[in-house]
């Protein structure tokens, strides 16, 4: 039950906001931290409702089985492709070293 | 399932409880969600679209390919597919993941609750597989160091949005030998379904292991350990082997275990710590609102079920149990799709040719060539193989020329019949053709024939001569025969070339 969830402490919001890599100063980490219960709030609202006999829906277009054959189509140049990035060598685009990850 | 044998001291007193990840990317001729090319190993970001470089305003379309492959897989390992699915995006920010995002299966995974099952030294094994979902591959990274000495990664965008297909094991594998049969196993499947190349050293298969050990007799898993970078069947074998090994020492010395991801090191035979449990991901699934579910409905799966190749462990069967060869031969051909289709449609050019002798020629000289000369494998002609097996088996040629034959044919793509008369080394198998040389050699020798009467061993000189006189189209054990009985029979009699049988 989403009632019955404590609230999100500063740790769990450092941590999401980490997570998007966004730098927050300390008061605007006390201002989201605020903001961010309140929504969590309306939902605990919403889990009043009985939703006993509705199925998880996590789409609301009445769509389904939308496929595309295996076909190739032209790709963008490889100059388009470079055009936005802010350094490239060789045709790769090059970014600052990054280690570990993925 | 048959426990096999402790393949290290580790394992007398604890048992290996080891889960498996196979990453493998989809034969598809276009990308998952978009139109790209899905040739990667071209020229860096030629395959690349606004969708697979996650430009703002793109949305994604389902290849239906890329699908009917995974759908292939769950029937091949006999697992369940749901009635419906969805997509679901795992969150993460990395520069070989341009949307932040990468497209997945979280909790409806195409397939589910399949197994399969192969050979290894201790028995045969059968493995539970949790699951196979299709998710989207991620673009290539290479680490540099550029013209001002700063260190940089070059980012190629090509396998970026490319299908990938991640099929995860339950905590069954117990031995590091039981994982590398795994994998072949599965690469086997893999290739003879069509649903990818799998070849490990081209990063088509990427396999990852899950490693814990628990003192044996006991329930409760140990602390568990992911080993990556393994990329070839035995560095796998070792690399987990290694792992056992490592992890058995520091429990035996009282020490606790991180569970960290830890990356094999082929040259130094060693793993080391990649990332520890505190940088773990924290990857915020949801469900992809850009995608509509898709619903697998039973003919579509029927229809997929209908087309299925023969399964390795299937062909093995009927190769041993229709053909008559070994388990090993069998095992060998199916295991190298390039030898497979050899052998089969060697066998549907010549249908009476000896299926025995052709699987040595294709698991000798064919495999063998495979490895030092792929070009020169890629020449050899079904069709000709079978020409050359059968010559052989009527004993038209010899094992030698045969040889001699195979590598020419592959050298130039010859037929065996023009290699064959261009040489001369249609072989002599008829004794009466060989008669008159046979009766010169023996009149051209009298000291020979009198000591191998006096019980002297001569016989092989004069085969020689006969050999020699025949520029070595006799066949030698046609001679032998002959030349013994001409001997033996008829010391005086007339030549007639009549003698042999």
């Amino acid at each position: 039950m989403i009632a019955a969830m404590p609230g999100l402490s500063r740790s769990d919001v450092e941590h999401v906001a980490h997570l998007a890599r966004l730098g927050l100063t300390d008061d605007e980490l006390t201002l989201l931290q605020g903001q961010l219960n309140h929504i969590l709030e309306q939902y605990a609202k919403l889990a009043e409702l009985p939703t006993d006999d509705i199925p998880p829906t996590a789409q609301t277009i009445e769509l389904e089985n939308i496929l595309r054959e295996d076909l190739v189509i032209p790709s963008l140049p490889v100059e388009a492709v470079l055009a936005n990035a802010p350094d490239s060598a060789g045709g790769y685009i090059v970014v600052p070293a990054i280690l570990g990850g993925e | 399932m048959v426990s096999s044998a402790p393949s290290s001291p580790a394992l007398e007193r604890y048992e290996a409880v080891i889960g498996i990840e196979v990453h493998c990317q989809l034969k598809t001729a276009s990308k998952m969600f978009c139109g790209c090319s899905n040739g990667y190993a071209d020229a860096p970001n030629t395959h690349v679209c606004p969708v697979c470089l996650g430009l703002p305003g793109t949305l994604p379309v389902i290849n239906r390919k890329a699908v009917e492959l995974v759908l292939a897989t769950g029937v091949a390992i006999n697992a369940e597919t749901p009635p419906a699915t969805r997509w679901d995006r795992k969150n993460y920010f990395y520069p070989d993941l341009p949307k932040g995002y990468q497209i997945s299966q979280y909790d409806l995974p195409l397939a589910s609750n399949g197994r399969l099952t192969f050979e290894t030294s201790g028995g045969e094994v059968t493995i539970r597989i949790t699951r196979a979902h299709l998710e989207e591959d991620t673009a290539k990274l290479i680490h540099a160091t550029d013209a001002a000495g700063r260190r940089v990664s070059l980012v190629d965008f090509n396998r970026s949005g490319a299908p990938l297909m991640e099929i995860v094991t339950e905590p069954d594998v117990r031995s590091a030998e039981q994982a590398r049969r795994y994998a072949e196993e599965l690469q086997a499947l893999l290739r003879a379904i069509g649903a990818s190349d799998a070849d490990m050293e081209r990063g088509q298969m990427r396999v990852e292991a899950n490693v814990s050990l628990r003192p044996r007799g006991t329930e409760a898993f140990g602390t568990r350990v992911e080993v990556k970078n393994m990329n070839s069947f035995r560095s796998v074998e070792r690399a987990i082997a290694f792992e056992i090994d490592r992890q058995a020492d520091a429990l035996d010395g009282g020490e606790e275990l991180s569970q960290d991801t830890r990356g094999w090191n082929e040259d130094r035979g060693s793993t080391y710590v990649m990332r520890s449990k505190e940088d773990s991901h924290d990857y915020r699934y949801f469900p992809e609102p850009d995608l509509p579910p898709l619903r697998v409905d039973r003919d579509w799966l029927a229809a997929i079920r209908g087309q299925l190749a023969e399964l390795p462990a299937d062909r093995r069967a009927r190769y041993q149990r229709d053909l008559g060869l070994s388990a090993y031969d069998a095992a060998v051909i199916v295991g190298e799709p390039a030898a497979a289709s050899l052998f089969e449609e060697a066998r549907s050019a010549s249908t009476d040719v000896d299926a025995k002798a052709l699987a040595n020629w294709v698991t000798g000289a064919y495999l063998g060539l495979l490895k030092t000369d792929p070009d020169a494998a890629s020449r050899v002609r079904p069709g000709e193989l079978a020409d050359l097996v059968r010559r052989v088996t009527a004993g038209e040629l010899s094992g030698t020329n045969a040889k001699e034959v195979f590598a020419a044919h592959a050298g130039d793509g010859s037929s065996v019949a023009s290699i064959v008369d261009a040489r001369g080394l249609r072989q002599i198998s008829d004794a009466s053709a060989l008669g008159a040389v046979i009766d010169e050699v023996i009149a051209a020798n009298p000291k020979a024939v009198a000591d191998h009467r006096a019980g002297k061993p001569a016989l092989g000189f004069l085969v020689g001569q006969v050999m020699k006189a025949t520029r070595g189209q006799a066949n030698a054990a046609v001679v032998q025969e002959a030349v013994r009985t001409r001997l033996d029979a008829a010391p005086d009699a007339a030549p007639d070339g009549d003698t042999a049988t």
